[in-house]
């Protein structure tokens, strides 16, 4: 079998046991920065069109969440979160795609309660316990502005 | 701000927030829905006690793109929800902030579910 030295490479890289905490945290940081500098480019876009802060970052949420879906059903999500690890995960392209992937791998389930009831494999308790501590956070305030 | 400083403060602080997503991930085991979950949480505490804000004056992008930026939010849209509505707002707030990121990730995801093919996936550790 006659492969390159890149080749070797890439199949060493596959099946070796997962990397050490010394390139897999260098990478997360460098891949999440960089996801946030995009964010950050994007920010900026939107309020130079003139838009408001609130709707600038809403916009700037929405275009990372919508390249985080185009990114999934291409499966190129995945192959740069197999090297990024939390880079790609703690970003809101991560929620993203924790949404968009279930829901692509389970099609194949039916629409209802594959893609539809799948999606939200994550999300679902994304969503339960960040807006029940939203509304414990809400109550709280209400009693301390009371006073 | 000098815009370079800014881009300079996005990355280290987004980085920064992945990396110790790394480092739970990689000492505790966590799985990614439990980090995820853990973020927002983390988000809505750290912008109840008012620490968050001043974190997004300074990196920008880098603290409003991860995850614990949309736990953030959730506490700013209740906090405005309870001052116009009372303590009805603490039931409103949440889901008008995270309005346009959930509707996103639904809507994008359902048109990409459909539009795309399942593949054999390629990340071996979820």
């Amino acid at each position: 079998m006659n492969i390159s030295n890149e080749e070797y490479g890439e199949i060493a890289k596959r099946v070796s046991p997962p990397s050490a905490m010394t390139k897999t945290i260098p990478m997360a940081f460098l891949i999440g920065g960089g996801i946030c500098v995009l964010g950050e480019a994007l920010l900026n876009m939107y309020a130079a069109l003139g838009f408001s802060q609130d709707n600038s970052a809403a916009l700037t949420s929405m275009t990372l969440i919508f390249l985080s879906a185009l990114f999934t059903g291409l499966k190129l999500y995945d192959r740069i979160a197999q090297h990024a690890g939390a880079g790609t995960l703690v970003p809101i392209t991560g929620f993203a795609n924790s949404v968009v992937s279930p829901a692509l791998d389970f099609k194949t389930e039916g629409f209802v309660l594959g893609l539809g009831a799948k999606m939200f494999t994550i999300a679902g308790p994304v969503l339960v316990y960040g807006i029940s501590a939203s509304i414990i956070y809400g109550i709280i305030y209400y009693i301390v502005k009371l006073f | 701000m000098d815009m370079f400083m800014e881009y300079v403060w996005a990355f280290i602080i987004g980085g920064l927030l992945c990396a110790v997503g790394q480092v739970l991930i990689d000492l505790t085991k966590l799985t990614p829905a439990r980090i995820l979950t853990s973020y927002v949480v983390a988000g809505v505490i750290l912008g109840a006690i008012g620490v968050y804000e001043p974190l997004i004056e300074l990196a920008g992008g880098g603290a409003t793109v991860p995850l614990t930026g949309f736990g953030n939010l959730l506490a700013k849209g209740v906090r405005e929800a309870v001052d116009e509505n009372g303590l009805l707002g603490a039931f409103m707030g949440g889901f008008t902030s995270a309005a346009v990121g959930v509707s996103a990730a639904i809507f994008f995801g359902l048109i990409a579910a459909l539009i795309f093919k399942p593949g054999t996936k390629i990340n071996e550790n979820p």
